[in-house]
């Protein structure tokens, strides 16, 4: 186990000393989830029945800001190649980087969420239930979002690709993620924080399988 | 114990273009093999390829370990010792935090003795608690070598290894070298410059 946290620290570090980490996603959040009741206006029936979307929304575009780099910054100083040939498997190496990228990304904006959630006039079973779904729905993120960062490995301008590789499929975290708020709502159970869950589940156990082969793919390149 | 590389009809191919093509050679434990060859003619690639990142396009790569060859690439890159054109450091990093990270890395924590006296060896010691961007061209090259020496791998792939390096230094990658041969070791080094008395070459 211990190469496995020596890449999942080192990740760690780096994201507070090279930037790129939880700061800059945490304030990409906040600022959304300020400008958003800005632009709608002070309409608090409306504002709280969009605020679950928005804010799922607003926390996956940010924890996006960082993802880009996960392995391409390995990729160009050639760390990657040590890794590759380290103890670690790349599977076991892509599961570290995955789960530093949240411990830095997903975890600090889920703890953010119930404060954001006040501008946005949820009831505090609705904001717990978006702080429970972003706590659920978040390392699917980043463990997804590890899978375009895979594909952009070589790809100069790839940080603009990857947008367009992942979100797509992670429409079912933000449609689920948003109904489990609405849920809360309305108080009608809907099933989607259980649907959220599994989704998350099977995609972070999956993720760091196809993100080893697209870095492997990436290496032969 | 490693004992020895065997590469056989080795076609190497990035693309559609084919750089090397019906390569054999060996290379026995306590050998150092000299990749020679025009820039582009293929040396960088063949030893990606030897480290399992490339595919060959034909033939095989064999390392012998005692009486069982080890042909699955992956397998292969667990006994390999890279050195590659890049230095792999990160600038916010001290030498003795890249150096304590590889060690977790590959397995091999680090004792902080253990750390200086590798240090010491590459000529590092003042520099120890420097942040890597802060580090010369000449000077990364020689934490590089450290983190070499650290992974205690039987077989090292050099590629470039007296690249930005000073005469010391220079002098510092024979001695490992022959060092490393001496213990057993075997090393294939893409290099525009020899690597000592006594090691072969081979020209791509």
């Amino acid at each position: 186990m211990t190469p496995f946290f020596a890449l999942l620290g080192r990740d760690l570090r780096l994201s507070v000393r090279e930037g790129g980490g939880a700061a800059l996603a945490l304030g990409f959040f906040a600022l959304v989830a300020t400008l958003v009741p800005l632009g709608v206006g002070p309409d608090l029936v409306l504002l709280s029945k969009v605020g679950g979307g928005i804010l799922w929304v607003g926390a996956v575009l940010a924890a996006l800001l960082s993802l880009d780099r996960l392995f391409q910054a390995d990729y160009e100083d050639g760390s990657l190649d040590l890794i590759a040939v380290s103890p670690l498997s790349l599977e076991a190496a892509a599961a570290a980087k995955i789960a530093a990228h949240w411990l830095s990304t997903g975890l600090p904006l889920t703890l953010l969420s119930p404060l954001l959630a006040l501008m946005f006039g949820l009831p505090l079973a609705a904001s717990l239930m978006l702080f429970l779904s972003l706590l659920v729905g978040t390392p699917v993120v980043s463990a997804v979002g590890a899978i375009g960062a895979s594909l952009i490995l070589g790809l100069r301008r790839g940080g603009l690709l990857l947008p367009l590789i992942m979100l797509p499929l992670l429409t079912p975290a933000v449609i689920f993620g948003a109904g489990t708020v609405s849920a809360a709502l309305n108080g009608m159970p809907n099933g989607a924080f259980e649907i959220l869950a599994a989704f998350s589940f099977a995609g972070t156990l999956l993720s760091p399988f196809v993100a080893a082969a697209g870095v492997r793919l990436n290496l032969a390149g | 114990m490693i004992t020895s590389l065997t590469a056989e009809k080795l076609t190497v191919q990035r693309g559609s273009r084919r750089l090397v093509e019906g390569l054999s050679f060996t290379v026995k434990a306590g050998q150092a093999l000299a990749l020679e060859g025009a820039n582009g003619a293929g040396k960088t690639s063949l030893l990606r390829l030897i480290a399992g990142f490339l595919p060959a396009a034909a033939g095989k790569v064999t390392l012998r370990d005692g009486a069982t060859d080890i042909c699955e690439p992956e397998e292969r890159g667990k006994h390999i010792g890279w050195l590659g054109h890049h230095d792999a450091l990160k600038a916010s990093f001290t030498v003795s935090e890249q150096l304590a990270f590889f060690g977790k890395l590959y397995g091999r924590p680090l004792r902080p003795e253990e750390r200086l006296a590798l240090l010491d060896e590459v000529g590092l010691t003042r520099q120890a608690e420097l942040p890597c961007r802060y580090l010369s061209a000449g000077q990364r090259r020689r934490l590089a070598l450290a983190r070499l020496l650290l992974t205690a791998r039987p077989l090292w792939l050099l590629d470039e290894p007296f690249a930005a390096l000073d005469i010391a230094g220079k002098a510092l990658v024979g001695r490992l070298i022959a060092r490393h041969c001496g213990q057993g070791g075997i090393v294939l080094a893409a290099t525009h410059e020899p690597l000592g008395l006594g090691n072969e070459s081979l020209r791509l």
